[in-house]
């Protein structure tokens, strides 16, 4: 349509401001964070070298290149430290992610039973928590689950242990933030999709005498699988990477790779070493991203 | 004829268990920070001690403060620009970069926040920026402003488009049909965009700690490292005026896209 495409061309210059500002604070930042992974630690300001230094002139850039090197990925790669953490990192994405939608599903799918005027209601329920504060959220938790936190205190009262259970420092109380942190980035999409499902099709089959569990199976679940891949890669990356909720409720004997990278970087003062964590993290994380990117741009784009 | 209820006991179970998870902790934490006891778990009547303690504390008011102006900075910042983002996106067709364009703005979305923290940073010294109020504004801009153009970016994918065409047709300038007609209609998302931005300034930990410079820490630096040495009521307190003031913010949001979603379907939240 012609009057679209008059409509379109001013509208593509609105892309130029945000253009700027994303290649300039996001994407060249990686070639900084590319740059130092393949630096050497030292003890300067800012602490690593080669610096490159563009007044210098051009043999003193070539040296500053030939002075790069893998060396920081050869540490990560032979460091046992490091490769339990991302192995760890992805068991725990993966385990909590499974739970998420476990526990998530059940939840999306009494939303979008409700009638349609609750289920707005139901929707602004889960949402709220989302822009709640995320650290205040995991806060919530060590209250409840600390020695002799309110947890504590009712099981003891109700004799279902006869002394104080250890939640805090364990991956249990991880778990159960993460769950608690992520779950409306798994109910909102699962929703999103079980909501448009057309009735008639889980009343068909239960017409033609499917029993529910199989009405389900073969027809529900199925059907959701969109709404299940967002939700699962909208919690799985992130928490992939995840510092603040294993750094406060899970225990100190095994770290998370976003634990890793923060204790090279301030405690260490190691950039190179917490620069190549962090690529090596992207690479990981490349393929669901690109599989998220996918989806999201034909969520919005496609009507 | 209708059938008369699809919602089984088990929907109306599950649904009642998880909104009490999602909730009861953020009550507790409510209710305890009204508690004159010290030991935070013994409840010792009511009282507004550990509010008079925060007032009093100066480090975590010049940190509230702090944090309050990066988001009302970034929060308006984002909003622009995210704002322009989602026109681009959903009313300039093809154009050459489009691709990386929208990857770079759904990308930010889901990338662990430790890598964004962290190569921002390296930007920054790289500049010899001098680390504070700027450096956290521009790394909380470049954050928001993507949620600020998916929920606007869906406001205007479910946007009657013939009302534009039809103000284009009566002989409007593009500009103009879009400041005139566009624009009024997709307010609700924005203003919504605005809240979302400015929440999750007010609450990010891991960028801030990476882009800050010494002396200006924001209140969730300062709440994560007395968190860290174990609980204390004073936090509570300070958690629930930053929930209070959440709170407010969504009413209006929601106030926002009560007002979309009269006017037709209504914004999405993310």
């Amino acid at each position: 349509m012609s009057v679209r495409r008059i409509f379109a061309r001013p509208a593509r210059f609105a892309a130029i401001a945000p253009y700027v500002w994303m290649v300039l604070f996001f994407l060249v930042p990686f070639g900084f964070v590319l740059k130092i992974s393949l630096s050497q630690t030292a003890i300067a300001q800012p602490p690593y070298e080669p610096v490159f230094d563009l007044t210098a002139g051009w043999t003193a850039i070539r040296a500053a290149f030939a002075a790069l090197g893998i060396d920081n990925f050869r540490l990560i790669a032979s460091d046992d430290l490091y490769v339990f953490a991302y192995l760890r990192s992805l068991t725990v994405a993966a385990t909590a992610t499974a739970l998420l939608l476990l526990i998530g599903y059940p939840i999306a799918y009494g939303m979008a039973r409700l009638p349609k005027r609750w289920q707005a209601v139901a929707m602004v329920l889960v949402i709220v928590p989302f822009w709640t504060s995320f650290l205040i959220r995991i806060y919530a938790w060590i209250n409840i689950l600390q020695h002799d936190g309110l947890l504590n205190r009712v099981l003891l009262a109700l004799h279902l242990v006869s002394r104080p259970v250890v939640w805090l420092s364990t991956d249990t109380a991880m778990y159960i933030g993460i769950v608690y942190s992520y779950l409306p980035f798994m109910i909102l999409p699962l929703y999103a999709t079980l909501a448009k499902m057309e009735p008639a099709l889980e009343e068909a089959a239960s017409d033609l005498g499917a029993p529910p569990w199989q009405v389900f199976w073969l027809v529900t679940f199925p059907l959701s699988l969109p709404g299940v891949g967002a939700g699962v890669l909208l919690c799985f990356i992130p928490i992939v990477g995840e510092f603040v909720i294993p750094d406060l409720l899970a225990g100190s004997n095994s770290l998370m790779i976003g634990q890793t990278l923060w204790l090279e970087f301030f405690t260490n003062k190691d950039w190179p070493v917490a620069s190549s964590a962090a690529i090596v993290l992207l690479v990981v994380l490349l393929l669901p991203l690109l599989l998220y990117e996918r989806l999201q741009r034909r969520q919005l784009e496609e009507r | 004829m209708r059938k008369v209820s699809r919602l089984s006991r088990f929907n109306i179970a599950s649904l009642a268990v998880g909104l009490a998870f999602l909730y009861l902790p953020i009550l507790i934490l409510v209710i305890y920070s009204f508690n004159a006891s010290r030991l935070v778990t013994v409840w010792g009547g009511w009282s507004l001690r550990w509010y008079y303690e925060f007032f009093g504390d100066r480090a975590m008011i010049e940190a509230s403060w702090m944090s309050l102006r990066v988001a009302v900075a970034s929060a308006t910042i984002a909003t622009l620009i995210g704002t322009l983002a989602a026109v681009a996106l959903s009313r300039g067709e093809r154009f050459r970069g489009r691709t990386l364009f929208s990857g770079m703005l759904y990308a930010p979305l889901v990338m662990p926040e430790v890598i964004t923290g962290l190569s921002l940073l390296l930007l920054f010294v790289a500049l010899n920026a001098e680390r504070g109020f700027w450096t956290v504004t521009i790394a909380h801009t470049t954050l928001t402003m993507c949620f600020v153009a998916v929920v606007v970016q869906s406001r205007l994918g479910s946007l009657d488009r013939s009302l534009e065409e039809a103000a284009m047709d009566l002989g409007c300038a593009p500009v103009r049909a879009f400041l005139s007609v566009t624009l009024p209609l997709i307010a609700p998302a924005i203003v919504a965009g605005w809240m979302l931005a400015f929440t999750l300034s007010l609450d990010d930990l891991v960028i801030a700690s990476f882009t800050t410079g010494p002396g200006s820490a924001t209140l969730p630096i300062r709440i994560y490292s007395e968190v860290r040495l174990g609980v204390k009521p004073e936090i509570n307190a300070i958690c629930t005026l930053v929930i209070a003031l959440i709170a407010i913010v969504i009413v209006i949001a929601s106030l926002a896209s009560k007002l979309s979603s009269s006017q037709g379907e209504s914004a999405a939240p993310l």
